[in-house]
């Protein structure tokens, strides 16, 4: 079992993450039409671009964008539980070392104590995100249980992670439920509305190309969202 | 029932029609037979299929559900912040319901959709800036809009808006005939204090072609002599077109595209005929989009630019300013705190949100101009946008979504606001009415002729003998 998810199944996950992202982009970009959309898309690829650009730029940028700025809180907890997100898996020193014996490449690593901390922000940062959905009426009153299997989903492998390191329980019980949870987060990417990973790169933009043809941007104005 | 005589899915296109449905005294009938309207589920969903792609989907699929456009909405803040004001609860209880179950939806479910697409939204566009992930609930619900018209659930005023401009080609009856006679008129009645004055009719190649809100022609004609003093005493070489003035779409508030389509083509033929340098457009947020933003794309214009340079009012005035072919006189500017509503329409849509700064630094003097908070492209939607304003059913809701903007003009401490918008200027005139707090508004145009210096050659000539 623990062979074939960290052999073969990581092979099988990969490709279909790779394949469904691209098929997610693709699907994107071949969808848009300058006259539904209405956005002038290739006579004004330039201002497009650059609108494309500052839209993705200024929200990437923890309070970059005035939407940030106007819930300053949220927006530390949102960033720190994205950062967390996506740094410790790729860094992690133990993804890296697996990585060198069967692909023969690694990344620079960090210190189990940051990946630590990374995992326990993301732990947290998905409670209080659970928390915020029930506190908050405006919040829940666009809840379903599809949105808690979300945060499910993406905080498991980070907390079956930290129980294995702690050495909680029965060690190999609590890997093979991590490595099992990792496959489902990256599964999840391309069949759930986790696949914002990439499509909130191409909403951005989309919406940054309108701003910069239509909405402001052919006026000389910089206006960025 | 599957139509109605007044309520059903045909967009007016006779006269007959467009009489009928006006008799039926504020929409009884036709709301009555709303009610046994059919919905076609078959067509609602291939209308989907077909032109729900990328953008709309995507949005409806990644929203993330956090939230964070609930406080960005006018309408959930002065509605007591009811979750069911959120943006994204409000697209997602209606279109996003549709989507899921494929069109197949009732009658009662088509109305509901009505009114939050008319009466919880007015397409402002301003909560799009505040989502994560770029999601326009506007824009949706300009969409939905659309679906709604197709299916003949859309308010009585705006199927009778739509069939104006199907018509007689301008949301208001006025004929070609009535149109050219009003400008004479205008023009005959201004002449003795402006000599010389001429509203020009259809004169080829142009420096200035203008076009104006039908209102203008219907119910406010001095807004047309304003506009023809402004252009004389600049020196405008300039023209009106006799087919084609009309500049603003109530199609566009109603979400009868093929109508806006054929609205703008008018306007644009108009262009194509005339071979104007450049056109103006009058003090209107929405007649700019339409004919401006959107209009292009309507039109089937790839390159989203109407057929030649359009630009809007405060454009040109500013430009006059700036360049002196109109002075102020300085003894005669605004002295008192005065404050700007910034139209959604010409400046969240088009970013002209310096432009109009600029002509209130001529025409104010300095630390009298107080801004709203918040302003420019964040600034809150005047209340009546989006077709709010005129539709009777609605009068409730429109009453409360002025409330907004009552707060942030309270806030500046003014009791004069410079509208550029016909929606805005009619929004804050009704605020006025509902909420009395003296307030006094104005277009740009009676302010500065007001305030402009005229030059002696274009004054009346006995006063000018007096002068001597
Ligand atoms: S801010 Fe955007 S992603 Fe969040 S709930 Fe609103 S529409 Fe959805
Ligand atoms: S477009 Fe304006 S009115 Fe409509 S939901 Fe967004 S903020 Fe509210
Ligand atoms: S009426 Fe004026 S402020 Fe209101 S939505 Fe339209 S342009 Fe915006």
């Amino acid at each position: 079992m623990y062979n074939f998810l960290t052999g073969p199944m990581v092979w099988i996950t990969f490709l279909v993450v790779v394949v469904g992202l691209t098929y997610h982009v693709v699907t994107y970009i071949r969808g848009l039409d300058w006259r539904l959309d209405r956005v002038g898309y290739r006579p004004n690829m330039q201002h497009g671009l650059k609108g494309a650009a500052r839209s993705i730029f200024f929200w990437i940028l923890p309070w970059g964008s005035h939407g940030w700025r106007a819930k300053p809180l949220f927006t530390l907890l949102f960033f720190s539980f994205h950062i967390g997100l996506l740094f410790t898996p790729i860094f992690l020193e133990a993804h890296n070392i697996m990585l060198k014996d069967s692909w023969g490449i690694r990344l620079p690593g960090i210190s189990s104590g940051l990946a630590d901390f990374l995992s326990w922000v993301v732990v947290i940062g998905g409670i209080f995100l659970v928390l915020r959905r029930i506190a908050y009426p405006e919040v829940r009153i666009l809840t379903s249980a599809y949105d808690y299997m979300l945060i499910v989903i993406a905080v498991s492998p980070f907390l079956t992670g930290l129980i294995a390191r702690y050495n909680v329980g029965n060690y190999d019980f609590w890997l093979l439920i991590h490595i099992i949870t990792g496959h489902v987060w990256l599964l999840s990417l391309v069949f759930t509305k986790l696949n914002h990973v990439v499509l909130f790169f191409l909403s951005r933009a989309q919406l940054g190309m309108d701003y910069g043809i239509k909405r402001g941007g052919m006026k000389g104005t910089q206006m960025t969202w | 029932m599957p139509e109605g005589i007044l309520c059903n899915k045909q967009p007016i296109v006779t006269d007959e029609q467009l009489k009928l449905t006006l008799g039926d005294k504020s929409g009884k009938q036709y709301y009555a037979e709303m009610e046994q309207l059919d919905v076609d589920t078959d067509k609602l969903w291939s209308t989907i299929q077909n032109t729900m792609k990328s953008r709309l989907k995507t949005w409806l699929n990644i929203c993330a559900k956090c939230g964070l456009c609930a406080e960005s909405c006018f309408l959930y803040q002065v509605n007591d912040r009811v979750p069911e004001q959120v943006p994204s609860y409000k697209i997602h209880a209606t279109l996003g319901e549709l989507v899921k179950r494929k069109g197949k939806v009732d009658n009662a479910f088509m109305r509901k959709c009505m009114d939050i697409a008319w009466s919880w939204c007015t397409c402002c566009n301003r909560c799009g800036q505040f989502c994560p992930h770029g999601i326009d609930m506007g824009v949706m619900f300009s969409y939905l809009r659309g679906l709604l018209f197709s299916q003949g659930f859309v308010p009585w005023e705006l199927k009778i808006g739509s069939g104006m401009h199907r018509v007689y080609k301008a949301q208001m009856d006025v004929t070609t005939e009535d149109w050219v006679d009003t400008c004479e008129w205008m023009a005959d009645e201004n002449s003795e204090e402006w000599p010389g004055l001429e509203i020009p009719m259809d004169k080829e190649d142009a420096d200035i072609m203008y076009t104006i809100n039908a209102r203008e022609a219907k119910h406010y004609p001095e807004d047309i002599a304003e506009a023809a003093i402004l252009f004389h005493v600049a020196g405008e070489n300039w023209t009106m077109p006799s087919e084609g003035w009309e500049q603003t779409s109530l199609t566009l508030f109603a979400g009868d595209w093929e109508g806006c389509k054929q609205q703008v083509l008018h306007v644009y033929d108009a262009i194509e005929r005339l071979r104007p340098k450049r056109v103006v457009g009058t003090e209107c947020g929405h007649a700019h989009r339409a004919t401006v933003i959107e209009g292009p794309y309507w039109a089937g214009r790839e390159d989203g630019q109407p057929p030649r340079p359009y630009i809007h009012y405060v454009e040109w005035l500013a430009e006059m300013l700036r360049t002196g072919r109109i002075k102020i006189d300085p003894t005669k500017r605004i002295k008192e705190p005065v404050t700007l509503q910034d139209s959604c329409n010409y400046v969240r849509n088009q970013g002209l949100k310096n432009i109009t700064r600029e002509i209130m630094s001529y025409i104010v003097e300095p630390g009298y101009f107080v801004e709203m908070a918040p302003n420019k492209e964040y600034n809150y939607c005047c209340g009546g946008g989006g077709g709010f304003n005129g539709i009777g059913k609605y009068r409730p809701q429109r009453n409360i979504a002025l409330l907004k903007k009552r707060e942030q003009i309270l806030a500046t401490g003014c009791k004069l606001v410079v509208a550029p918008c016909h929606n805005c200027w009619d929004a804050i005139r009704d605020l006025e009415e509902e909420y009395p707090m003296g307030l006094r508004w104005s277009f740009l145009k009676p302010l500065v002729i007001k305030m402009m210096i005229v030059p002696d050659h274009l004054k009346p000539q006995d006063e000018e003998g007096e002068e001597e």
